[in-house]
């Protein structure tokens, strides 16, 4: 990304956008990365619930995958399903 | 060196008037068309405690603010402060002298070592009960003060009373306290010459 | 030079009924107020006139001045005029939003009410607290009487609230010696006062509800350094804002003020430079000394930041003696912080007057025409004899004699 000069920033610190963190992917950070089995999962929707960056993805209402755009792969969506249908993988198996 | 504006100290007590008066004093010398300044001497201010307060007058503007070191004027407001504080600090040959007390000018005098100029003794709490009913002596004695100096023209003051204090005091109170002005005035303007 | 025709009226005002008659007339939208010595009574009489509906400001009461600060960088940042007023240790507590207002460019004005930092516990005047924050990056001017503090801070929110600018200001005058001492001060009409400073009109105000927008984020390694550089641009541009605005403030109303003001300094010889209420005082003692035949003047130096310093070595290169008063201390540094800053601005003269720096008036020590007579004539020897040249010693406090 091309920094901007001091002539061409707002001044103050103002980011005159709304929402423009949208723009940063942070799904960049991620190491290990969440794979779903859709077969053993109930939508129960704890996943959802715990995500700290709202990277569930639902269809109709029903657990359907993740936003990898922004999924850091923290892991707490593996950890407290409660029947194990999410698996963490090494991100560099993808890559 | 000539000073350039004339210089008046007031002593009083915590609750007299003294910042009142040096304030009224200037604000009725602006009236008058002069320059003014008008300040208390900051300390521990309670009732009853020792205070002092000036007023420069000037008919030019007054561009220094240092405090009052030798005044041309030494204005009392009580008489049981002779002795107890310094009212003779950097007086001069010339600087007047105004008590409100019943001694006689050779009394006060003699108690406090005088070495200024001219003596004036008041009765201004015993006129301030004759006409405001309250012993407050701070509007007689600048009534005294001008008898006694002419330095501002007594309807620039009484114009001042009027406006400054009718909401406080209504038209009776200024009255009271322009006939306690003019009582004064006229009891020095007696003596002036003597 | 125009000649004003704006009505005005003489007033008898204290320093701090002047800040407060200044303010009525300005209308801020948003007043944060937390009373201190001797600033109290200012904010008392604006109290007063917003009781009695003289002005349409929200008055917010707060329980310390980190709050007042706070609160008025709020009202600022959500686009209203916001002002707030403080003194000495005020000040000092507002110290973390003080910094936050300037690097935010919010054009706050306030009025300080110059008083003796603690310790030992004081209430009388010196300049410790506006000197200690002079790099917060606030405009920092100083009034010598009642006067100029009402004309200051009428022109502190045309150039606090100038696109090119947009930096608070801090307008001073003396404690108590200002502050508390009834003067005459001219009163302009309100129309022609609010028809002078304009409507404000904040580029970017948070209650813009159609274009929403983040304040205050953090800033880091990759752009921290640019809002600095925005910031140091501001305050260099404010050099030429204030200037024009002294010089409109001047054909409108007939005072006119730069950067500051020169008294008998032209033909002078020996020159002092001093701020607040010194000044007029030293006037004085000009006056005297010219009197009999002294080449004496005077520099008042009315904006201390921005340092007007190229204009001030025009001012005073031809001297051969310049005395520079402090009346705050640096401890550990050259001099005082006037010094300093004079010190650097002659640098790079290659003939430059002996200089000397006295601190003195600290705690409100009375310093007396007298006095200032004095120091020309030990300014006057130094000259001669180079004894003290380029020094800095206290004036004043008992054991130097």
């Amino acid at each position: 990304m091309k920094l901007m000069t001091w002539q061409e920033i707002p001044i103050g610190g103002l980011i005159l956008e709304a929402g423009n963190a949208k723009k940063f992917l942070t799904g960049d950070w991620r190491s290990q990365r969440p794979i779903l089995d859709e077969e053993k999962c109930i939508n129960c929707l704890t996943c959802f619930m715990v995500c700290p960056d709202g990277s569930i993805v639902l269809k109709d209402g029903k657990m359907s995958g993740f936003n990898y755009d922004y999924c850091k792969g923290c892991g707490i969506c593996a950890y407290e399903c409660p029947v194990k249908c999410i698996t963490m993988k090494p991100e560099e198996d993808f890559r | 060196m000539k000073k350039r504006m004339k210089e008046v100290r007031w002593h009083g007590r915590g609750g007299q008037g003294a910042k009142t008066a040096a304030f009224l004093l200037a604000e009725a010398a602006m009236d008058d068309g002069k320059y003014f300044q008008g300040f208390p001497e900051y300390g521990p201010e309670r009732e009853g405690a020792p205070i002092k307060a000036y007023t420069r007058i000037s008919d030019r503007p007054i561009l220094q603010h240092d405090a009052v070191s030798d005044p041309d004027v030494v204005i009392v407001l009580d008489d049981t402060l002779l002795g107890s504080v310094p009212v003779t600090d950097g007086v001069v040959e010339d600087t007047i002298l105004m008590v409100n007390t019943k001694m006689t000018p050779d009394e006060v005098v003699k108690k406090i070592d005088w070495h200024g100029g001219r003596v004036y003794t008041i009765k201004a709490t015993d006129i301030a009960m004759e006409t405001i009913g309250k012993p407050i002596p701070n509007t007689p004695m600048i009534g005294a003060f001008i008898g006694a100096t002419g330095m501002i023209n007594e309807k620039a003051l009484e114009s001042k009373i009027s406006h400054k204090f009718l909401k406080k005091l209504g038209q009776e109170g200024v009255d009271a306290n322009i006939e306690a002005v003019r009582k004064a005035r006229k009891a020095i303007a007696e003596v002036k010459d003597k | 030079m125009t000649t004003a025709t704006v009505k005005k009226i003489r007033r008898a005002f204290t320093g701090n009924e002047a800040g407060a008659e200044a303010m009525r007339q300005i209308n801020p939208d948003v007043a944060a107020v937390f009373p201190i010595t001797p600033q109290t009574e200012l904010m008392h009489a604006f109290a007063s006139f917003v009781a009695n509906g003289k002005v349409k400001t929200e008055l917010v009461m707060v329980e310390s001045e980190h709050s007042a600060m706070s609160a008025t960088v709020g009202a600022s940042a959500a686009g209203a005029r916001a002002m707030t007023a403080t003194s000495a240790n005020g000040l000092a507590l507002m110290w973390e939003i003080v910094y936050i207002a300037a690097s935010s460019r919010l054009p706050i004005v306030m009025p300080i009410i110059n008083r003796a930092l603690s310790g030992p516990i004081n209430i009388h005047c010196d300049h410790s607290d506006m000197m200690g924050c002079r790099d917060s990056g606030w405009i920092q001017m100083f009034s010598e009487n009642s006067q100029e503090e009402y004309d200051n801070l009428i022109q502190a929110i045309r150039i606090a609230e100038h696109p090119d600018v947009l930096l608070p200001v801090m307008v001073g005058q003396d404690g108590f010696i200002i502050s508390h001492s009834l003067e005459s001060v001219e009163v302009f009409d309100d129309e022609e006062v609010r028809d002078f400073i304009g409507e404000y009109h904040p580029k970017n105000p948070l209650l813009d509800t159609d274009h929403p927008y983040t304040f205050g984020p953090l800033d880091l390694q990759d752009y921290y350094m640019e809002h600095k550089r925005q910031q140091h641009q501001g305050m260099q541009n404010a050099r030429q804002v204030i200037l024009d605005t002294g010089k409109e403030f001047g054909e409108k109303f007939g005072h006119h003020y730069s950067n500051f003001e020169e008294f008998h300094l032209e033909d002078a010889e020996i020159g002092m430079i001093a701020l607040g209420s010194t000044a007029g005082t030293a006037k004085v003692a000009v006056e005297n000394l010219r009197e009999q035949g002294k080449k004496v003047g005077l520099l008042k130096l009315r904006v201390f930041r921005p340092f007007p310093f190229k204009e001030l070595v025009e001012a005073v290169k031809h001297l051969k003696g310049l005395i520079v008063l402090d009346r705050s201390d640096s401890f550990g540094a050259m001099g005082g912080p006037v010094f300093l800053d004079v010190s650097a601005s002659l640098n790079n003269l290659t003939k430059k007057p002996v200089t000397r720096n006295l601190i003195y008036g600290l705690g409100g020590r009375d310093m007396k025409v007298q006095d200032l007579e004095k120091i020309f004539g030990m300014m006057e020897k130094t000259v001669k004899t180079g004894k003290g040249a380029g020094s800095s010693q206290y004036y004043g406090a008992r054991g130097d004699d």
